[in-house]
């Protein structure tokens, strides 16, 4: 049976502001992906054991060492609206 | 073409009957005869790869020799980063983008002399299996152009086929450089996870994500991997240790080694065309000395299931950045929260959103444990699977895809239908390791069928001499026939 799920909750949680017609869209399509990827809980597996680097790496960092990095002007260029080395953003919080 | 492949282009180029000007101008004009039937490029850099030609033929004449990519065209898929050339992901949400740096395996092209064509098509951030989900619209298959070329590397894969690149690269997070491979009839290849840094490609899913190349021939494939792989710093997740020789052992032949069919990867679902060659491909291997043995993979049956858990999941947390604050498309709001939802829903395509509303309810709070918890846990039994298997074989082979192209618009209203689409190529993302599609010959329409050889973690030196073992074989010969009006 295809999963049933709050797809308003989800699309608020992705910030994705979707009409209410594509939510239910996305709802049914959703439904039946994981029905079908419930499948992984038909295997008995051991509850601790979880999937690792094929190499055994662990993640790796470089020395903290200042070195140069992109140009200011150069990345906020690409930016929708910036100011004065700033990107713009609206006000964070609502009138809500 | 002037070459038919790289490493033919590169004796020519070295013995002065060529110059990498000419097979510039050799992939320019393939281009510009086939892309208004195929479209496997969103960008088209002349200029720039003009200047670079230029400087690779008067290094040569200056005793300058970069090696085998020296003055080679070659084509990117549109999620690595290009300094000064626009890259989209083929995503609205990154119209206009120009990345203010090199994706590492470009920096290690130009070092190579490489001659950077363009950007290839590819379906939305790589999520798809047909190149049908661009925002920019579909690739078409050279060899058929009511099909697909497969995705999500469909462009790449069109481009060799075509031959307006002799090499280009492609990422691979769940067959998406070997399914398009296979539909298109060219050789592709997924290296060990790790192994090819993904410092400024565009991230899918982090954990699965790796690039690798498209080229005409299984030798080509080995000197394109030794010119991009090695270890990178920028990479966090980037192997540090010792790489094998990928074309060490490409004369060889395969007598004495062990490989595993996998039962798994055959029956429902798969075509009786598809079925026939590679159990015939396998027959003849064994005639060179391999002995074949049937090998069960019990975990591959729910890899699937497993993949659109653990993919979407990381995917919906790498698209978290693209928000309409620091590049690309931007929708007004009154506040942050609602600029940045605006945005997002309008800049993303379907499968895209599908995707990451998929991975956020597999995060999210209550079902993190069921869902993404349990995935983890399948992906360790597969690592375990094929560690088992492996104590028996060298190789484990396969069909690349279970079906031939398909016909364009045939899947796209059913996204599970789509997904089947690399239900043999999943396993090896899962478990980190190499594979790759080697053409095996035509079905009865004429469309490709590719073979697949998958081995364990730096198992590419015999990953590789059993794959050239396979293209002798074959003796498959690239000649997409919907071009050959255009030619």
């Amino acid at each position: 049976m295809p999963i049933d799920i709050d797809i308003a909750h989800v699309a608020r949680l992705a910030r994705l502001d979707l009409t209410d017609a594509d939510l239910e869209a996305y709802k049914a399509q959703l439904g039946v992906i994981l029905e079908h990827a419930a499948r992984v809980q038909s295997l008995e597996v051991e509850p601790n054991v979880e999937a690792a680097h094929p190499l055994g790496l662990a993640n790796a960092f470089r020395d903290d060492e200042l070195r140069p990095s992109l140009d200011r002007d150069e990345v906020l260029g690409q930016a929708p609206e910036a100011v004065d080395g700033h990107f713009v953003v609206p006000p964070a919080m609502g009138a809500e | 073409m002037i070459a038919s492949s790289l490493s033919e282009a590169g004796r020519l180029l070295r013995s002065g009957a060529t110059s990498a000007e000419a097979l510039l101008d050799d992939a320019l004009d393939t281009a510009s005869r086939t892309e208004a039937q195929l479209h496997a490029f969103l960008t088209i850099d002349a200029d720039g790869a003009r200047e670079v030609a230029r400087q690779a033929d008067a290094d040569l004449a200056d005793g300058i020799d970069r090696g085998p990519l020296h003055g080679i065209p070659v084509a990117l898929k549109d999620n690595m980063c290009t300094r000064g050339v626009e890259t989209t992901a083929a995503s609205q949400i990154l119209a206009g983008y120009v990345p203010p740096y090199d994706a590492t395996v470009v920096t290690r092209l130009r070092g190579g002399g490489a001659v950077i064509v363009g950007k290839t098509n590819l379906d939305e951030f790589a999520m798809g299996s047909s190149t049908e989900n661009s925002a920019y619209g579909t690739t078409y298959n050279p060899w058929d152009l009511s099909r697909v070329p497969g995705g999500s590397s469909g462009g790449s894969a069109a481009s060799v086929a075509a031959g307006s690149s002799l090499l280009a690269l492609g990422s691979d997070t769940g067959g998406s450089i070997r399914q398009p491979a296979s539909l298109c009839g060219v050789v592709g290849m997924k290296p060990t996870y790790g192994t090819v840094s993904r410092y400024g490609l565009i991230a899918f899913a982090s954990s699965l994500d790796q690039i690798g190349p498209f080229t005409r021939t299984v030798e080509d494939s080995t000197l394109a991997l030794t010119a991009i792989w090695g270890y990178d710093p920028l990479d966090s997740t980037s192997y540090q240790g010792d790489y094998p020789s990928p074309g060490a052992r490409l004369d060889r032949g395969v007598d004495g080694l062990r490989i595993g069919v996998v039962t798994e990867l055959s029956g429902e679902g798969f075509e009786p065309a598809v079925e026939a060659a590679t159990t015939d491909m396998v027959a003849r291997l064994e005639k060179e000395g391999v002995e074949v043995m049937e090998v069960s993979l019990p975990t591959f049956d729910i890899a699937l299931s497993a993949y659109y858990l653990i993919a979407p999941a990381e995917a919906s947390s790498n698209l978290a950045r693209f928000d309409g604050i620091r590049y690309g498309l931007r929708v007004e709001g009154a506040t942050t929260e609602e600029l940045m939802a605006r945005t997002r829903a309008e800049g993303f395509g379907p499968e895209v959103i599908r995707r990451v509303l998929l991975g956020t309810y597999s995060l999210s709070a209550g079902y993190y444990d069921a869902f993404y918890g349990q995935a983890q846990r399948v992906r360790a039994a597969i690592q375990e699977d094929f560690a088992r298997a492996y104590q028996q074989v060298d190789v484990l082979v396969s069909p690349t895809s279970p079906t031939v192209a398909f016909d364009a618009g045939a899947r796209t209203s059913d996204p599970l239908a789509m997904y089947l689409s690399d239900i043999c190529n999943i396993p090896a993302n899962l478990a980190g390791h190499p594979a790759i599609s080697v053409p095996i010959g035509l079905d009865e329409a004429g469309l490709p069928i590719g073979f697949q050889v998958m081995a364990p973690p730096l198992g590419e030196e015999t990953m590789y001499q059993v794959a050239a073992e396979v293209e002798r074989l074959a003796g498959f010969e690239i000649s997409p026939r919907a071009l050959e009006g255009a030619a």
